[in-house]
């Protein structure tokens, strides 16, 4: 019993220190970004890279301070959170994908004009 | 006794994702309006970084600490879960608070949620996570009240779990808070 509670007190100040270290990287980058020198990242690469570290924080404190995945089978939770997940991602995923056409459709004559001028020099 | 307290948490889970679902159409109805400032100022120019770091920290603080104060209730300590369980609520009041000052900043700078559709869309999803804070702490301090009078019973621990499985919950959702309108809305 004092054993597993050792065990899972190392497991909670394990989740924190990564959170923090996460939370501080994702906090570095964004501030020495906005601050000197201009850019230092490709803002694109920037957002997919806070992205990235925002869901293995997420991992970190599912794991660590929620116990996912740790409980006796048949893992209900587990499952209800996979669930969870597929219509989190359809909302967000959905709307955002739905709507950015929704404004391609209706820009105005000139917007339109601009955008396929930009595009043109792009180069298709 | 160990079957109930499983389905409890079951349960419980359940409401914690249904509540997910809520959060990400916030979150999406965010994204897709977080460029309509109409004439007015954008996320880079509002949020003040540092300030925002610090209410992370607190926040991610009183999760850890919801956590130990689980485990000292397990270890049947009742005077180190009253302990932790005081500082839970106390972190939790220093975030509110410094939510609440930032956004009566915004408003006294007549940057409300009337002022663009960007802003009605951060309001909503900020306070919407504020809000569930604020009922958070009102059932912490009822729960402090529950552990001080009857001590460490059986039921008394089952409430404390689920209060820190929702605490847990809520500092996730503000993970993606920090990432998806600060920092991002910050590039």
């Amino acid at each position: 019993m004092k054993d597993s509670l050792r065990v899972k007190r190392q497991g909670y100040i394990f989740g924190f220190v990564g959170s923090l270290i996460l939370t501080m990287l994702a906090y570095l980058l964004v501030s020495s970004q906005s601050m000197s020198m201009g850019q230092l990242f490709n803002p694109a690469g920037l957002i997919v890279g806070l992205a990235i570290i925002a869901v293995v924080q997420l991992f970190v404190q599912l794991f660590f301070f929620l116990h996912l995945g740790q409980e006796s089978r048949p893992r209900w939770n587990l499952l209800g959170f996979g669930f969870a997940a597929i219509v989190v991602i359809i909302v967000v995923v959905g709307s955002l994908w739905i709507m950015n056409n929704l404004n391609y459709n209706m820009m105005t004559p000139q917007a339109m004009d601009q955008y396929m001028r930009a595009q043109s020099q792009k180069g298709f | 006794m160990n079957a109930l307290n499983e389905k409890n948490k079951l349960g419980f889970w359940l409401y914690l994702m249904t509540d997910c679902v809520l959060f990400a159409s916030l979150f999406a109805t965010y994204a897709v309006l977080r460029n309509n400032t109409f004439g007015g100022p954008s996320g880079a120019e509002l949020f003040s970084l540092p300030f925002v770091l610090v209410e992370t920290v607190i926040l991610l603080t009183s999760s850890f600490v919801s956590g130990l104060l689980l485990l000292a209730a397990q270890a049947g300590n009742k005077k180190m879960a009253l302990w932790w369980l005081a500082s839970v609520i106390i972190l939790g009041l220093s975030f509110l608070g410094m939510e609440l000052y930032e956004f009566s900043n915004l408003i006294h700078e007549g940057n409300s949620w009337q002022r663009s559709g960007f802003l009605s869309a951060f309001f909503t999803l900020v306070g919407t996570h504020g809000l569930h804070i604020l009922f958070g702490l009102v059932w912490a301090v009822l729960l402090f009240y529950l552990l001080a009078k009857k001590g460490l019973t059986n039921g008394v621990i089952k409430r404390l779990s689920l209060f820190g499985l929702f605490w847990h919950f809520l500092d996730i959702i503000w993970i993606f808070i920090f990432t998806f309108v600060y920092m991002i809305g910050a590039i």
